[in-house]
């Protein structure tokens, strides 16, 4: 009998599985960070860490982000396999010089002799009053910067597998972990497994019109989808899960069933992912088309710290609901 | 050069430091009752603050706080802390200080005030203006590359500031042994060619001395002066954080017996200037100035509709339309 119920890990538990199972296989997978250590990660990411393998592989370090990215790449030239984490993925600002100019680009400017098996971990999105300076979603930045991988899970079943993934690959990733979403718990297996990166899932099956979200905005697209299905209108949700490289394949098949899509993130609209999926549906779906393709995201200002606006400004499953209405009733072209 | 301080700055002083504590209390209780966003305590460090603010000259000098700070800075005006009530109950317009108070908001991205205020001292000395800017930033701002580029900077331009790094034992989880393997914060001024010194953070009449003599150095175009001004954080370093989980408890308990409040009020009950009964209205007074504000700004909570006001000085044409669908969305006044 194998339908016992799971185990089931929160999402940030799934996160910390994945590292420790690394961890446990290979020496060479090393962790630095700002409170990772002694306290486990200010979200408890590396709860435990420390205690099972030392001080040495789980290091707590001065508040330095430029460094910390600086070091894993020094690092893992050498040949280690090191995580770095930067707290708040704001804080990424301040390490970019290193991110975008040194990791992103060291195996091109050696010539392909440096390789920089690293994985920037950070915590991103808004939604706990926490301001306009540690609330961003910046993904979009870190997608236009060619040599960088990003990967951005909706759930724990995924997570543990895509940060292994992160782990073991030879790259240069970035693991957003959505702040909302690290209570999130599912069934997660005990054993090691990999997710590949660059494979989006198609998490709800539909036929009327594409979703794509990432990150929290999948599971309110998911609650999004419940509703409209009560009017007969069935999404097909699709999560990228890795945002560089985007699996636009998955999507294109989908929309060229649906014939619809709504493209939904919580980083500001204009200049967000939303607009280069968008583009790339079009240029590979322009004749199954039925209406435009459809892009949600936060308005053009910083993430407000007060509740209350910064409830109006995240896009909200009643505004997912409202976007999909509006794609599906428009009218056919000539019909 | 350090003017004498009289009975009523003295008093005055007393009664600022107990005025941020109460402040600072009451600030956490509202964020546990959910009606204000994440804040930090300042207790342990009131007498760095009132004694460096005692040592300024409010028409001339500026203050740049991180974010603990400004339930401290009384001297420069009852605006300050009006200002920061409604900013920590999410109110875009907190950040806003009226003029003539010479205070920055708070600053939440560590160190990055640092730069700021080497470049308002260094436009103040090319004014010709004669007061200095004061800054202040913790022992774990110290290791962002924000601090030492603009220290290095202040040498060269011999700009008139106060760095005042308040050494507080804890960048939240990490102690001062993993920040620095320098014996001390206020050596690294050497490296940039200006003094620096460390002083008792608990002993508020040693902060104003020192801050006395550095503001006297700068505003005589001798340059900057660095303060290391040693405390212990008495409280949670924000509403955000569980200090239970990393800080010694032996530790705490000894901190407390060094209470700066409790320091100040033996030493000026020694000179017969204070008495239990000052101590209970100082508390009444404060906590009724915080409740005044807390009504004040719980009076007039943000409007949706404001978060387009100062993304631009102007604003843009995409902003303007924005701004139009929310006001069709949720009204001209949604509150």
């Amino acid at each position: 009998m194998t339908d016992s119920p799971g185990r089931k890990l929160s999402y940030v538990q799934a996160f910390t599985e994945a590292v420790r199972l690394e961890m446990a296989d290979d020496p060479t997978v090393i962790c630095a960070g700002e409170d990772i250590g002694f306290f486990g990660g200010v979200f408890q990411s590396y709860a435990g860490l420390q205690t099972e393998f030392g001080v040495d592989r789980v290091v707590d370090t001065p508040i330095s982000e430029q460094a910390i990215v600086g070091l894993g790449l020094g690092a893992a030239v050498n040949g280690m396999r090191p995580i770095v984490d930067i707290m708040f993925m704001d804080f990424m600002a301040v390490a970019l010089d290193q991110i975008i100019n040194q990791a992103a680009k060291i195996k091109y400017m050696f010539g392909g002799a440096a390789t920089v098996p690293l994985t920037i971990t950070t915590g991103g999105g808004a939604g706990m009053s926490a301001a306009a300076q540690h609330s961003q979603s910046l993904e979009a930045l870190l997608c236009h910067i060619p040599g960088l991988k990003v990967v951005y899970p909706s759930n724990p079943l995924d997570m543990k597998g895509l940060m292994a993934s992160c782990i073991r690959d030879d790259n240069p990733t970035v693991m957003v972990k959505h702040k909302r979403l690290l209570g999130m718990k599912a069934e997660v297996p005990e054993e090691r497994y990999y997710t590949p990166l660059g494979e989006a899932r198609v998490i709800r099956p539909g036929n009327d019109v594409t979703v794509v979200a990432w990150g929290k905005m999948t599971n309110d697209a998911l609650a999004a989808a419940d509703t409209l299905a009560r009017d007969g209108i069935e999404c097909e949700v699709i999560d990228p899960r890795t945002l560089q490289p985007f699996d636009i394949g998955t999507v294109v098949e989908s929309v060229r069933r649906t014939n619809r899509a709504v493209v939904v993130h919580e980083a500001v609209r204009f200049g967000g992912l939303g607009g280069e999926i968008a583009s790339q549906i079009q240029e590979n779906a322009f004749d199954y088309l039925d209406a435009p393709v459809a892009r949600l995201g936060a308005p053009f200002s910083p993430v407000p710290f007060s509740p209350d606006l910064e409830a109006a400004y995240i896009p909200s499953q009643e505004r997912i609901v409202e976007e999909v209405r509006s794609v599906m009733a428009r009218p056919l072209l000539g019909g | 050069m350090t003017r004498p301080l009289s009975d009523d700055d003295l008093r005055a002083m007393m009664t600022h430091m107990i005025g941020a504590r109460v402040s600072s209390q009451r600030a956490f209780n509202l964020q546990r009752q959910g009606r204000a966003g994440t804040n930090a305590p300042i207790d342990g460090s009131e007498a760095i603050v009132v004694g460096a603010a005692r040592a300024l000259d409010p028409t001339a000098d500026w203050v740049l706080p991180q974010y603990r700070e400004p339930v401290a800075l009384q001297r420069f005006g009852p605006e300050v802390l009006e200002s920061y009530v409604r900013y920590i109950l999410g109110d875009p317009d907190g950040g806003h200080i009226p003029e003539p108070v010479r205070v920055w908001p708070p600053q939440i991205s560590l160190a990055t005030q640092v730069p700021h205020a080497v470049g308002m001292a260094w436009g103040m000395k090319r004014t010709g203006e004669t007061g200095c800017a004061l800054v202040f930033l913790g022992d774990g701002s110290t290791s962002e590359g924000d601090f030492y580029e603009a220290a290095n900077f202040a040498g060269v331009l011999r700009a008139p500031v106060i760095f005042v790094v308040v050494n507080n034992g804890w960048a939240i989880s990490t102690p001062v042994a993993s920040q620095t393997a320098a014996k001390n914060f206020a050596a690294k001024s050497h490296a940039f060619g200006f003094p620096g010194t460390t002083v008792d953070g608990t002993d508020i009449l040693a902060v104003y001395e020192v801050v006395s003599e550095a503001r006297e150095r700068a505003v005589s175009g001798a340059g900057p002066t660095l303060i290391e001004a040693v405390t212990y954080r008495l409280a949670p370093h924000t509403t955000a954080d569980d200090p239970t989980r990393y800080m010694p408890d032996d530790e705490l308990v000894a901190a407390r017996g060094r209470d700066p409040l409790t320091r100040f009020q033996k030493e000026l009950s020694g000179r017969g200037l204070w008495s239990d009964d000052d101590t209970t209205r100082a508390e009444a007074d404060a906590d009724a100035v915080m409740e005044a504000a807390i009504q004040a700004a719980e009076a007039d909570r943000a409007n949706p509709i404001e978060l387009f006001d100062h993304v631009h000085a102007i604003r843009t044409t995409r902003l303007e339309r924005q701004r139009r669908e929310w006001i069709d969305h949720y009204g001209e006044d949604p509150r």
